[in-house]
Parts: C-alpha cells; structure tokens; sequence
C-alpha cells in the first residue's frame, strides 16, 4: 500500500511540474498576473508530492519490505538502521528520485527567499525549472520506477553494497545532488533573462547568492566524496580522475568561472553573453553527469547499446535542453552586447582571462572522459585514460589560473597600469618562485612539478597577505580593528576562497612528494618501521557486525618510544553481497595522517599489513572546508539581504495590485 | 553461511607460533616492489571497475603485477614492459593512451582549445578596448540629470 502511494503521489507531482512548466510561462507571455501566480503554488505542491514519495520509500526500505524490487535488491533486513535510509538514494531509480527533490526543493526555496522578484521574471524562472523537472519525473516514471513490486516478494534483500555502507553514504550524496541541481537555479535564471531580454546588473545580483550556494554544496560534496574514497578504498590515495568523480568536477569548473563571470556581470554590465553561456554549459554539464553515470554507458558503451532505454531517454532530455537553450541564446544574444569598454590590464580582462582557462581544463577533462567511449563507438579499439592523462593535461592549464587568480584582486576595473601591476605583483612572484624551489630542495624532494606546486601555493599565500594588507592600508580612518569589521562579507569569501586553493595545492604537492609505504608480513608482536614511526602488531580479533564477519587487528603506533596512537583496521566479509572489503584506519594529524590497513592472511599465519604515510593529505580537505566557508561569506553578504529587505514593500505592493 | 564464515574467522585467529620481531616486508626486495608499484599505477586492471593494478587485488590484477615484477626481474626497463604488456592486452591496459592516429584528437585537442580560447579571448578584448559605449537617449540623460540634482527617486533599474 505505502509503495503504491509513493508511486501515485509521485504521478500527481508529475502533473504539477507540468503545470509548474506551462501556465506561468503562459501567463509571463500574455502578461496574465493569476497564471503567473500559480507557479508558486505548484512547486511548494510538487516539492510535498515528491517529498511524501521519497518518504514512502524510505518506509519501504526501512521495513525490509522486499515485495518492493528496489528494496530487496539494495537493503537487507540485517543492515543497521541508516544504511537501510542510504540505500534509498544507493541505486538508480532512488538516486533519481532524490535527483528531482533536489531539484524540488531549489524551487521551493526560490519562491521563498526570491519573493521580491518582480512576477513576470519569477514566472518564467519557475516556468524553466517546471519544465526541467518534469522531463526528471517522466524520466523516473517511464524507464525508473522506484515503486515496482515483485509478487511474491523476495525472503531477503540482496544488501546495499557494503562500499556504500559508509558514513560517506549519508552525506556526499544529498551534497552532491544539491550542488548538480543547484545550477538548474542558475540556468532558470540565464533562461528567464534571456526571454525577458532583460539581462543587467539586477539579474546578475538576482542569481549571485544562487550560483554559489550551489557551487558551496558542489565543493562540499566533492571534497567529502574523495576524502570517503580515501579511507574507504583503502590504499591512500584520495583522487583517480574516474569518469564518474570528472561528472562531478565538471560542473565545479565552469560553475567557478560563472561565479566569476556574474561577478563582473553584475559591477560592470560586462560578459553578458558569456554568463550566460557558463550558466547554460554549468547545468548541461550537471544533466551530462547524470547522464553519464546513470547510463550504464561508462561501464561499456555495449551494454549501453543492448538496453538503451534510460541512456536515450536522459540523452533526449539533454539535447534538448541544450538545443533550445542555445537556440534561446543564438536568437537573443545581439541583444546582450554592450556594458562598458576595459583594457587589455584591466579586473574584466584578468576574470575574462581565467574564465577562458577554466573553460579549456573543463572542456579538456571532457574530451578526456568522452574520448574512449567514442573511440569505442566507433570500433576504433579500446583505449583508457586515466589519472597520467590527466595530470599531464591539467596542471599546465591550472598553473596560469592560479597566477592570475593573485594578480587580478590587485587590477583595477576598466583598465590600469601594467607597470603598476607589475611592481605590485613581481617582488612577491619572485619570493615565491625562489621559496618554492627552496622548500622543494629543503624536502628532499626535487622534481619540476614539486617546486611548482611548492611555488603556486607560496604566490597564493604571499598574495593573499598582500591583498589583506592592501585592502587594510586602503582604508583610512579608525583603528585597524575597524577596518578589518568595515570589510564586506563577500570580500571576505573571495580571500578565504582564494586562500584555500593555496592550502589545498601545498597538501597536493607535498603528499605527492613525500608519501610513502610499505606491505608487511606480521604475527603478533611483530614492528614494522616508516617514515620515523614504529608498528606494533597486536594480533587479530574477531568483530562481527550487524550483516558481516570481520577480522580486526590492533596496531600500536609509536614515535620516539611513545605510543600515540592505536589503530584497528578491519578485514571484512559481507554476508549477502559475499563481498571482502578492507576498512582501513587512520590517525589524523595535521601535518600527516598515518593510515593502516589489513590484508590476507598468509599460510604461516602472518597477515599481510599496508603501512602508508601521507605527510600534509588533511590540508587537501582543510583548503576545500575553506573555499566552501568562502562561497558561504560571499553568499551572506549583507548586500544581498539589503536589497531583500528594501524591494519587500516593493514587492507586496505588486502583489496587492 | 554466516556460522562458516565466523568459524572460519576464528580458526584464522589461532595463536600462531613464531617469534616476535621486526616484520618482514612483503616483498623481498622492496625496492623493485616500489618500481612494481610505480608502474602499477599507471596500470589497468583489464577486468575490474576502472582500477588501476596497484589498488585492485583481483586475481588478474595481482596476476598483471607478478608480470611486471618478473618483467623487471628479466632486466627489462620501464619502457620495455610497457611494450610487453601492451602486446600481450592492447592499449587498454594503459591509462596514459599513446600518441596514435586513433589519440590524436584526445592529445591535441587540450591545445587546440586552449588556441581556440586565446584567440577567442584577443578578439575580444581587442574589441573591447576600442568599443566606445553607446550614446544615452534623451531620457536616460534626463534621468540623469535628475539624479545628479538628487531629486528623484532612483528607478528599480537603477538601484538594484
């Protein structure tokens, strides 16, 4: 009964999306005020229908209700409590579900905090992001119905698999999905202004908070899932360049060069064409990943072709999306030209400059992840690409992102002095320079790509120091106390932003540099040596949990004679699924993790340990914890809620006429 | 199964005789694994799911890394077990694909975007350092006006 609820209520969100679609933009059309109003009401009705199915679902896998398909193949009755919630969103029909409350939920909180829109532009904004999600929920219920029942239903579920039974499950995920969906706001919003004609400073501050709201959930969501595949995957590495994680890094690329380009759009009336292009490729991008991931095409572009339905289905939607988007865009854009004339060293130029890099690394990750699938297509043979590829490809395009990102807070818009830049600019390039080459030969470690990366994060936290210093110097009067509180929260975001790439790039280069570990055969009482600290193995116990068997060993860790720690990594063995998996363990530190994990056991007894050091990793996380604290200032500025506050009369008083 | 499976953990558990000591490391010789490794990396485990050989330990990966040991045992370079093993399972095994007819857009085509890029970026700011903004109508100035005097109210336009 509760499945068929679930399903029903999602059919009636269905009808609403629709109506969500039409009627406003039908009403924004004909300037008809009552249909454009309706629009509200359908997404708050949506977001209920969609949210009471996931709920329904929910129940259903809570209860081990395994008449329901989806439920016997992802939960298992004896799976703890949280992994029978996770294993909602654990497979393809109840990701897409989550995929469009998500999207529900956006909508819902632009007709809340986006009231003082003026009606016809909030029309057609909610008219898009209808439309969008009614193709989703058409999506989920032609070729995805979460709500299909097996009669009779199975005895016991198949499990989750047990990779995704994992806190990482609980989080990375919801994040994710918000940051992807997020930039459907975005796109509302470059699709509204461009029916409207009306694309000027306003509607740049309008989607702002937006677009980094999503971006902040994106960063969030990427950061958490490579730091899950960290400890889960077990051998200490915390990015593979796999197709799946590039769906996601996408998006974050041309969502940054949007923010940026918004940026400039909204102070200077500039790239307005160009915004709106970002907007449009950010959530094509969004819709591509989920595409992508959700085909099946990634695995073999031949099991793809043997049951295509799903992949055709979100291939369509995506086509069309970008092919009416584009066609909006061809049709109205002479309309966009214009905003003022900048130099060749101007704000513009520097932001114009790194949009164009972004785009390229963006557009060259996805010539990478697409290329063996067509090459596979085209029975031209089977290639991989992988993480030398794309480390080859990247870091080259990234090195001048980062330059430019220091240098361009120190430009003035619409034009400035080059030698003035320069002087600013050049001591603290060269004390970079010389301080990255001198770190990389103080760590022993001298390769190109250490001193550079040494070197790029030196110029990112000298230059932070010097903006700070610069915008303090700037403002004359009270104490410096003052100073500091009388700079805005969205300056704020882009030091704290900026600054945290630095972090981020000195945890790459140094862990790239000087990780290091060893696999060892050890019986109990057994030491091992790396890096400076002493293992002891302390044998192996058995820790059986809820749906597994496992084998944890206790592992001593000591420097200088001094046990600091205690580790217990975990051999595990998952009942239903018959699957082996390692859960490593780790003591975090801040300037190095150490990281333990249990292999076989060998026909003497002894277990096969890895020992990993991993000097600076945490900082990788700590850089992007600061780049998302950064969105999150930005997003708060004061600015935005000002304006918020002054255009609510405004606002009733449209609503009243 | 899960009684066997237990029972089995627990036989495992056994004290074992032996004496304590320092570990021997799984290898015997630890440098030639860290070269094994090395080169593991860049390794494709055939059968698994996007896995390189060093972080797959399914049979075929750990197959593929006797072969890279033994290969490396035989006196062969770096360069020369990459051949061997791209003889023996095609260029699939690679994640760094070669430079070949069929990979010829996937390696040029980074520069040629970033061409594309440039080019598209010095016509644009060229342009735009000599676009001279358009003329104010008769009412924007007007409004203008009005604002310097500071008596009217700024427009929503304006304002926002």
């Amino acid at each position: 009964m509760i499945p068929e609820l679930g399903h029903f209520s999602l059919i009636l969100a269905l009808i609403l999306a629709f109506v969500q679609g039409v009627v406003p933009l039908i009403g924004a059309s004909r300037n008809r005020l009552a249909l454009m109003s309706v629009g509200r009401t359908a997404a708050q009705g949506q977001f209920l229908f969609i949210a009471f199915s996931f709920g329904c679902l929910t129940w259903s896998f809570i209860n081990s209700d395994f008449t329901l398909q989806l439920a016997a193949g992802n939960s298992h009755s004896a799976t703890p409590v949280i992994y029978k919630i996770t294993g909602v969103w654990g497979n393809h029909e109840g990701s897409l579900l989550l995929w469009a409350m998500s999207l529900a939920l956006w909508t819902v909180a632009v007709t809340v905090f986006s009231r003082n829109l003026p009606e016809i532009f909030m029309a057609r904004v909610l008219g898009v992001l209808g439309l969008v999600s009614t193709g989703f929920l058409l999506f989920l219920l032609v070729t995805s119905n979460p709500f299909d029942r097996i009669l009779p239903g199975a005895p016991e579920g198949r499990d989750l698999n047990p990779l995704l039974q994992d806190p990482g499950m609980i989080i990375h995920p919801p994040l994710l999905y918000m940051g992807y969906v997020g930039f459907s706001v975005a796109f509302a919003f470059a699709i509204a202004a461009l029916l409207s004609g009306r694309m000027d400073a306003a509607w740049a501050r309008w989607s702002r908070p937006w677009t980094t709201v999503a971006w902040v959930f994106l960063t969030a969501g990427i950061a958490i899932g490579s730091g899950w595949a960290y400890y889960e995957l077990g051998w200490g590495g915390w990015w593979f360049w796999d197709p799946v994680e590039n769906a996601s890094f996408m998006p974050w690329l041309l969502g940054t060069a949007l923010m940026h380009s918004l940026a400039v759009t909204e102070k200077r009336g500039a790239f307005r064409s160009w915004t709106v292009l970002l907007a449009i490729g950010a959530f094509s991008l969004s819709l591509m990943g989920t595409f992508l991931v959700r085909s099946g095409v990634l695995t073999s572009v031949h099991a793809f072709a043997t049951d295509p339905a799903r992949g055709l289905f979100v291939l369509a939607l995506l086509v069309l999306v970008i092919g009416v988007s584009l066609t909006l865009f061809a049709w109205r854009a002479p309309t966009l030209a214009g905003g003022g004339s900048f130099g060749l060293v101007s704000r513009e130029a520097s932001l114009l400059g790194n949009n164009v890099l972004l785009s390229v690394a963006c557009g060259s990750v996805l010539l990478g992840t697409l290329y063996p699938l067509f090459i596979d297509a085209l029975n031209l043979g089977k290639i991989s690409v992988g993480p030398p590829y794309f480390e080859t490809v990247f870091v080259p395009l990234m090195t001048p992102v980062i330059v430019l990102m220091m240098i361009g807070p120190f430009v003035r818009w619409k034009g400035d002095d080059g030698n003035r830049i320069l002087r600013k600019v050049g001591p603290g390039l060269i004390a970079s320079v010389v301080l990255g080459i001198g770190a990389a030969f103080a760590i022993g470690h001298v390769t190109w790509r250490t001193a550079l990366g040494l070197s790029l994060a030196a110029w990112v936290l000298i230059g932070s120091a010097q903006i700070l210093w610069q915008r303090l110097a700037d403002r004359q009067g009270a104490g410096s106390g003052s100073r500091l509180r009388g700079i805005p929260a969205a300056w704020w975001g882009m030091w704290f932003a900026h600054l945290g790439i630095g972090v981020f790039i000195i945890g790459v280069a140094l862990v790239g540099s000087l990780n290091s570990q060893i696999q060892v055969k050890m019986l109990s009482g057994d030491t091992a040596q790396l890096a400076g600290y002493t293992f002891t193995f302390r044998g192996v116990s058995n820790a059986p949990g809820p749906n597994y068997a496992a084998a944890r060993a206790t592992i001593d860790v000591s420097r200088g004679g001094v046990t600091f720690a205690t580790l217990t990594p975990e051999k595990r063995f998952y009942e239903a699924q018959g699957m082996p998996m390692t859960e490593a363990s780790i003591d975090i530190g801040p300037l190095r993790d150490v990281y333990v994990n249990l292999g076989d056991q060998l026909e003497d007894g002894a277990w096969v340990v890895g020992l990993f050091y991993r000097p600076f990793i945490s900082w990788i996380w700590f850089g992007c914890s600061l780049m998302a604290l950064g969105g999150i200032f930005a997003a708060s500025d004061r600015r935005y809620r000002r304006l918020a506050e002054r255009e609510a009369p405004a606002g009733a008083a449209r609503q009243a006429a | 199964m899960l009684m066997r499976r237990v029972a089995l953990v627990a036989a495992l558990l056994l004290p074992v005789a032996g004496q304590a000591g320092e570990a021997v490391p799984v290898s015997d010789d630890p440098v030639l694994e860290e070269r094994v490794m090395r080169l593991s990396h860049d390794l494709r485990c055939l059968v698994c799911q996007n896995q390189s050989i060093a972080e797959s330990n399914a049979p075929l990966a750990v197959d593929l890394r006797n072969q890279v040991r033994e290969q490396f045992l035989a006196g062969k370079d770096e360069a020369a077990v990459v051949d061997y093993l791209v003889a023996r399972y095609g260029d699939f095994v690679l994640y760094l694909p070669p430079f070949k007819g069929a990979t010829l857009l996937l390696w040029l085509g980074p520069g040629l975007l970033l061409v594309a890029g440039a080019g598209w970026l010095g016509w644009r700011l060229r342009r735009r350092v000599r676009e001279v903004p358009p003329p104010l109508s008769a009412e924007e100035h007007a409004r203008a006006a009005a604002l310097l005097d500071g008596s009217a109210k700024p427009s929503q336009e304006s304002r926002s």
